[in-house]
């Protein structure tokens, strides 16, 4: 008996599965959100360590793919101790008021060989901008990996004000680097 | 008349004293600042001028290699002769060993140094807090030394000079017109 029941969900479900890989478990442990930025001529690198993520991704349907992303910025690691106190500050995140980053994804293009643009709202320091993130997709096994890369300007977020305003001390572009591992249910 | 150093055993071991110093103060003074673009900007022109303060000691060994420094005065005993050579051998081993030991703080720490904001000094040592934190207690340690050898060196100079009136001191500075 128990095996007629097996072999039954076997047959409804299977094919389902074989038409439609859906990424949407995303692995913390292999992904990672990066920036890099400049100060006095010198690049620096940093991480995000806890983010949250809502990912639906079939590589059949890329138009219907969702990406959202919540990024708590006071787990930023900038690189040195007194600069992670530093930006949590006013001139900075002000974490106290803006405790998180967040990416909701809209129109999704396929550029073909697995490379992909993802368009979408970044909503930093009570500020909105639309921002697009050229992405490659790769599938391992169970498990999708999504790399991808995009300049923002620090000044559309008024992140770094007064005295860090300028741009000689610390550049206006930060390169946000992302690598996301995702399984399939 | 008595033998000097040569001219250029002079600007550098001047230029070098002055250079110095003023890491030295800047080190001390910039370590405790709260972060802010003008803790930045000091960071940055310490590690240049660390940087050009290591050049400046190649360029000055050079030099010494070619052109002896006159003879110290037959007074000293052999004790004062060995506290000489080693104190002056110990300067210049720290005098190396102080911008290494900054340079692989930064790269452990994670800032490259980049001279004059221009160019880029390999990092030898990959980023690692606990590696950096050992190298600032060593780049410390190395300069608290140097300051107690500085200090003997200064002193003696002026030992020689206003107790001993030779002309220990005097060989360094420039001439006088009437010598």
């Amino acid at each position: 008996m128990t095996r007629r029941i097996l072999a039954l969900l076997a047959t409804t479900f299977l094919p389902l599965h074989a038409h439609a890989v859906e990424y949407s478990q995303v692995q913390s442990a292999q992904s990672a959100i990066r920036f890099t930025y400049q100060q006095m001529g010198v690049a620096v690198d940093g991480h995000f360590q806890r983010f949250s993520s809502q990912l639906s991704f079939d590589p059949a349907r890329p138009t219907a793919a969702k990406a959202n992303f919540t990024i708590d910025l006071a787990s930023i690691d900038t690189g040195a101790p007194e600069g992670d106190e530093a930006v949590a500050g006013k001139p900075w995140f002000h974490t106290q008021a803006f405790p998180t980053a967040r990416f909701v994804s809209g129109p999704i293009k396929a550029l073909g060989n697995h490379r992909y643009e993802i368009s979408g709202q970044l909503t930093l320091k009570g500020k909105t901008q639309e921002i697009v993130i050229p992405t490659t997709f790769t599938p391992q096994g169970r498990d999708g990996v999504f790399d991808g890369q995009v300049t923002i300007r620090r000044a559309d977020f008024a992140v770094g004000e007064g005295s860090w305003a300028k741009f000689d001390l610390v550049a206006n572009d930060v390169l946000i680097k992302f690598r996301i591992t995702a399984s399939s249910k | 008349m008595s033998e000097h150093y040569t001219p250029p055993a002079k600007i550098l071991h001047w230029l070098m004293a002055a250079l110095l110093l003023a890491l030295l103060i800047l080190g001390v003074y910039m370590h405790d600042l709260p972060l802010s673009p003008d803790k930045l900007r000091l960071y940055a022109w310490h590690k240049w001028a660390g940087v050009s303060a290591f050049l400046l000691l190649l360029v000055r060994l050079g030099w010494r290699a070619g052109h002896r420094p006159p003879p110290l005065p037959g007074s000293l005993s052999r004790h004062m002769r060995f506290a000489a050579h080693a104190g002056h051998l110990a300067l210049y081993g720290l005098m190396l060993a102080i911008p290494l030991s900054g340079w692989l703080m930064s790269s452990a720490k994670g800032f490259q140094t980049v001279w004059f904001g221009v160019l880029p000094i390999p990092d030898l040592l990959d980023k690692n807090k606990a590696i950096g934190d050992l190298l600032q207690t060593v780049h410390w340690g190395l300069n608290l030394l140097f300051v107690l050898i500085l200090l003997g060196h200064i002193g003696a100079a002026l030992k020689h000079h206003f107790i001993d009136r030779d002309d220990i001191l005097s060989r360094m500075l420039p001439r006088r017109p009437e010598n």
